[in-house]
């Protein structure tokens, strides 16, 4: 409950907007109540071979439900989309809020991709939330309340019986699929992100498997797996056909019931006998209200469970804050790590201890080591991502922690590991590095990353799209682009993780002559596991498990650089 | 999208008697229904006539509405039923397809997705073939019921519902322009407004670097407006179409109530049918409406299963040989191999000679894209030359059992795979029965242990899809202990120290110089130190094999 209503206060949903979808839902269920109803009134009249005038106003009243009904529909449904399309755009600038300051932040799923693509997904359901969720059984209140109040004003035991049935409908049942749901959904859930998985090491490995003489193996596995899906499957089949059994049930015997106390009050003359027929399809139309319900207790239930993983994200503290009187933005292009000491859990397993680190004006300073040896965390820590856990990071003379995230971003970039690409175009993806900057700044900067021929022999130039996280362009033309970028925020510091990364040697080792020559000059720090470019730094330095090596590494006794060509 | 697929229909078959009881199902629900209304009637004139309560109409009203039921339940378990047979059917299909016939590795994303279309697939199916499919027939079959029983009541009704049924083309044309107007052009506009937000919240980390983060806000709420706005564009034209067929039912309902009404006060209609026919009317149009609300859910559905069928559908089964393997064998030959790219429509090896002798190393170079891995596939039966031999000690390799053949040929894929589960079991997939000594001797020889050691788990440490991930150098080195770990007589290397360092890749070079000494090995080569390590250097030019001295490698 409290989940749901601190959505609601996220989506900040406009009152008189869910009144309108409210009442025209309703108006929409209660002008088919009243079609049928009065049809049955016409027809039951006009047995009685009255005078044909007196039926006039029955009669435009039939015709006006006929005509009101698919209005009245059509209206509510552009009405709730309207409505769901504007909680989206609220939940994802709320939540996207909340969640800025937390990445990447000390959370190694923060740090994925794929946390933040799951996060999006929970974001993008709360559209349902309203629309499917929340709207229906607001219908159904109204609606289903003013079909009783009418049926009981005409035989009081015909609206208690309609309750009834509408009660069972609308509550019962809904919670009865809610209960089977909740029994078999999680295992359903596990079965086919096993088989999911399953599907994708099957794909991806299929020739090797086949080579490998395992190919029949894994076909049993996924046949088991299948077996025990299609299974689950099928009890989730029966599950929710005898839900639907029940539903029919249910509205049916509700009619029955109606049409036998109307019967019997017609009988005994305290009820007229023309409204037999209305009151019995009054009841059997009312069934509309809560038909909708069942499915919108799965939604409640799937956007809550969103929520509550949203929420739990957006609670979390944000590693990194700004000081409440931030120290003046750097001047001096120097950045020092004192004995800085970082680490997720437990200091026995630290991912770094005591490094020390010093890069001064002008200087480039290559840092090598294995993956997983730390160099990304250092990365993170110079551009403040991340506070060290003991010591301290300078920036400019000053404790990072006491100057704003913003100055310390402004005096230090990174071109980081994975760099991404916005799926926009080449110079929108630059641009992003510093708005302001006009097409001439934006050229020089892709001048520098050695890739403005390239861009110059496309069609579109640098109008030129770059597919979905970059996927149009190749390994090499991204890292360049991401350069060009780096370049064009024109920082006095500027760190390089792993520009190479999926490059073949060839180009790596092009990419990183040209990347230390256009940033000559400025302080740079190169991250690296690959050989490539270190003889062209002016000091080495090797991070192994968390430490810097003791004494310095110089070009002449690295033993694992591979012969230059030539 | 096609209404149908007859492929799909075609391949699910567990899933087509499923279907027929699913329409059926529905068949039967809807006779129950016109019992029903028949005996509604029936109830209300007894009243009418203030004659009293006939208890057997009530209790045959009851049964017929649990027979109703009963009915109505077997219809949406019968059609998720199927919906999952059928899902199943195309997984199975898929999988014997991609690793028995025409075995072919799929990158990650397009892994991720076709599983995603095998497996969560079955939700949008489950509309298509419990909802959309069996409607498509009782929107037929319902309405025909529906004027039969109408027409054995009451002859001028049937005719005003007749007249109210041209309003179904309507509805068909509409369904038509909607379709229209999402022409592809809008539909990536669309696409690209609705991912723009996934886009943001991926790069959020570049974006918090470059001081551009909080600055993304504002343009999420321009663009959801944008996408808003024209999504809304579209609605109001598709909804159209429900509104439209709601019209015809209720407008139906309305003149075939006031026509019996005034034909009630002259005298030319009874009580009876008068009522019963005003039941049935609604009845007419459900299917077609259910029809319309399903088109849409369905389609992706279909989308997903058509997805799938492309991939089972795809031409190419290579011939299977049964011919036992020479073992041990001495000398492998490629002749006048010839194989055109499909792709580029360009011959991709054009008389290309090669032959590999147990105890040499030969190591394969030239530009990317010359060929090299796609002799890797001949000689691993993954592909089938368009001419030329290749020769096994003089058999023909497409004579021999392909399982036998495989059984002794070790491979280093370029892009090797990480299987879900243990270091170990990724070792000995390809020998299930290897001792703990043969892996770590396959593992110290690949360079891996130093890889274990750091494991918390060592051998068995959970590795692959949702565990820890390798870095592509240690995947390399996995690929390597997973070959070294079989015994077999060929060995085939595909860049076998690329992502690796010198010191790591000077080390692997030395442990394929010991495997050549009595098996065969093919060395795809980049590196020219790698290629130098090889008794024999091959290189691709146009599709032929040029033989090359080991200073000629060198750039």
């Amino acid at each position: 409950m409290n989940t749901l209503r601190e959505l609601l206060r996220i989506a900040r949903l406009p009152r008189a907007r869910i009144v309108v979808s409210v009442v025209l839902g309703s108006l929409s269920v209660l002008l088919g109540v009243g079609l049928m109803s009065l049809a049955g009134y016409v027809i039951s009249r006009a047995a009685e071979h009255p005078p044909i005038l007196s039926l006039t106003v029955a009669i435009v009243a039939v015709r006006v439900c006929g005509i009101g009904k698919p209005v009245a529909r059509y209206l509510e449904r552009l009405e709730r989309h309207d409505l769901a399309f504007r909680v989206l755009a609220r939940m994802r600038v709320g939540f996207f809020r909340q969640i800025e300051p937390l990445v990447p932040g000390r959370l190694p799923e923060l740090r994925r991709g794929d946390l933040l693509a799951t996060m999006v997904g929970d974001i993008d359901a709360m559209q349902e939330l309203f629309l499917r969720g929340l709207a229906p059984p607001l219908v159904a209140v109204v609606a289903g309340g003013i079909s009783i109040a009418i049926a009981a004003a005409f035989l009081p035991a015909a609206g208690l019986i309609l309750a009834a049935g509408l009660l069972v409908g609308g509550i019962g049942i809904p919670s009865l699929a809610a209960f089977t749901s909740r029994r078999t959904g999680p295992r359903q859930a596990a079965a086919r992100a096993e088989m999911t998985a399953e599907l994708v090491d099957l794909l991806r490995g299929g020739p090797e498997l086949v080579v490998l003489g395992a190919a029949e193996e894994a076909v049993e596995t996924v046949r088991t797996l299948d077996t025990e899906l299609v299974h689950l499957e099928r009890r989730e089949a029966k599950a929710a056909g005898f839900v639907e059994g029940l539903s029919t049930a249910v509205s049916g015997l509700t009619v029955a019931g109606v049409l036998v106390v109307c019967a019997t009050a017609a009988a005994a003359g305290t009820l007229d006998r023309v409204m037999v027929a209305s009151l019995a399809l009054l009841a059997m139309a009312s069934f509309e209200a809560v038909a909708p319900l069942p499915a919108a207790a799965q939604v409640l239930r799937g956007t809550i469970g969103s929520g509550r993983r949203l929420l739990d994200i957006t609670r979390q503290e944000p590693s990194v804050i700004d000081p409440p009187e931030p120290a003046d933005p750097p001047r001096d292009p120097t950045v020092m790590l004192e004995q800085v000491g970082f680490g997720y859990a437990d200091e026995e397993a630290w991912e770094l201890r005591d490094v020390n680190l010093q890069l001064e004006p002008g200087r480039s300073v290559a840092l090598i080591g294995r993956s997983g040896a730390g160099k990304s965390t250092i990365a993170a820590l110079m551009v403040r991502f991340l506070d060290p856990d003991a010591g301290r990071v300078m920036v400019g003379g000053a404790d990072a922690r006491t100057v704003r995230q913003h100055d310390v971003r402004s005096f230090v970039t990174l071109d980081a590991q994975e760099a991404y690409l916005f799926s926009t175009t080449i110079r929108e993806n630059v641009r992003l590095a510093n708005p302001p900057a006009d097409d001439h700044d934006i050229e020089r900067a892709l001048r520098r990353a050695q890739i403005w021929e390239w861009i110059a022999s496309l069609p579109d130039g640098w109008d030129t799209y770059v597919g979905e996280e970059g996927t149009l362009v190749s390994g090499g033309e991204r890292q360049r682009i991401a350069l060009a970028r780096t370049f064009l925020a024109d920082a006095p510091v500027v760190v390089l993780d792993e520009p190479t990364a999926h490059l073949d040697p060839e180009t790596a080792e092009r990419l990183v002559d040209d990347a230390l020559h256009a940033t000559e000059g400025r302080t740079v720090l190169l991250i690296t596991h690959r050989p490539e470019g270190l003889d062209a730094v002016d000091e080495i330095l090797r991070l192994r498990r968390g430490r810097l090596d003791p004494q310095k590494s110089s070009r002449a006794s690295l033993p694992n650089r591979i012969p230059r060509k030539g | 999208m096609r209404p149908l697929d007859p492929r799909l229909l075609r391949r699910v078959r567990p899933a087509r008697v499923a279907l027929a009881a699913d329409v059926l199902f529905g068949f039967l629900a809807t006779i129950a229904l016109l019992i029903q209304a028949t005996l509604f009637a029936a109830i209300v004139a007894r009243a009418f006539e203030h004659r009293p309560l006939d208890p057997r109409e009530v209790i045959a009203f009851c049964g017929v509405v649990v027979a109703r039921a009963v009915f109505a339940a077997g219809f949406e378990a019968t059609g998720r039923r199927a919906a999952a047979l059928a899902t199943s059917e195309l997984r199975m299909a898929l999988v014997e397809r991609r690793l028995f016939d025409m075995p072919t590795a799929a990158d990650g994303a397009e892994a991720g997705e076709i599983a995603a279309a095998a497996v969560s697939g079955v939700d949008g199916l489950e509309a298509y073939f419990a909802r959309y499919l069996p409607q498509l027939v009782l929107a037929v079959l319902v309405p025909i019921a529906v004027l039969a029983w109408t027409a054995a009541i009451d002859l001028t009704s049937v005719v005003i519902m007749v007249l109210t049924l041209p309003l179904i083309p309507v509805f068909m044309v509409l369904i038509g322009r909607y379709t229209e107007s999402k022409t592809r052009a809008r539909w990536v506009a669309l696409t690209r407004l609705s991912n723009h937000f996934l886009d943001v919240v991926r790069g959020l980390p570049t974006l918090r670097a470059f001081n551009r983060g909080a600055a993304q806000a504002e343009r999420i709420e321009a663009v959801s407006e944008a996408y808003r706005r024209t999504t809304m564009e579209t609605l109001r034209v598709s909804f159209l179409s429900g509104a439209v067929l709601d019209l015809a039912a209720t407008l139906a309902t309305a003149l075939v109530a006031v026509t019996l009404g005034v034909r009630l006060v002259e005298g030319t209609v009874a009580f009876r049918p008068a009522l019963t026919v005003l039941l049935l009317t609604p009845e007419l149009y459900i299917p077609l409406r259910s029809l319309a609300a399903q088109f849409h859910v369905s389609a992706d559905g279909l989308a997903a299963a058509e997805r799938i069928l492309d991939l089972i559908e795809a031409p190419e089964t290579p011939a299977v040989g049964t011919d036992r393997v020479p073992d041990p064998w001495r000398s492998l030959r490629l002749r006048d191999i010839s194989l055109r790219n499909e792709e580029r429509g360009s011959k991709l090896l054009d008389g290309f000679d090669l032959t590999i002798e147990r105890g040499e190393v030969v190591a394969l170079v030239g530009p990317s894209g010359a060929g090299k891995s796609t002799v890797a596939a001949l000689l691993l039966g993954l592909r089938t030359p368009d001419g030329g031999t290749i020769t096994v000690d003089g058999t023909d390799l497409a004579t021999l059992d392909l399982r036998g053949w495989r059984t002794n040929v070790a491979w280093v894929p370029q892009r090797p795979t990480v299987f879900r589960g243990s270091v170990r079991d990724n070792i000995a997939i390809g020998n299930p029965s290897a001792s703990i000594e043969q892996i770590d001797r396959a593992s110290k020889a690949a360079g891996l242990d130093e890889v274990v050691a750091d494991l918390p788990r060592g051998y068995e440490s959970d590795i692959g899809e949702g565990a820890r991930g390798l870095s592509a150098g240690e995947t390399r080195r996995l690929a390597l202990a997973r070959a070294l770990a079989r015994s077999a007589q060929l060995v085939i290397l595909d860049e076998p120290t690329a992502n690796l360092d010198a010191e790591s890749g000077e080390s692997i070079a030395a442990s394929i110089r010991e495997l050549g000494a009595d098996r065969a090995v093919l060395l795809i080569a980049h590196s020219p130190e790698l290629a130098r390590s090889a008794d024999r250097i091959v290189r691709i030019e146009d599709g032929r094999a040029v033989a090359v001295s080991k200073q000629a490698v060198l750039p």
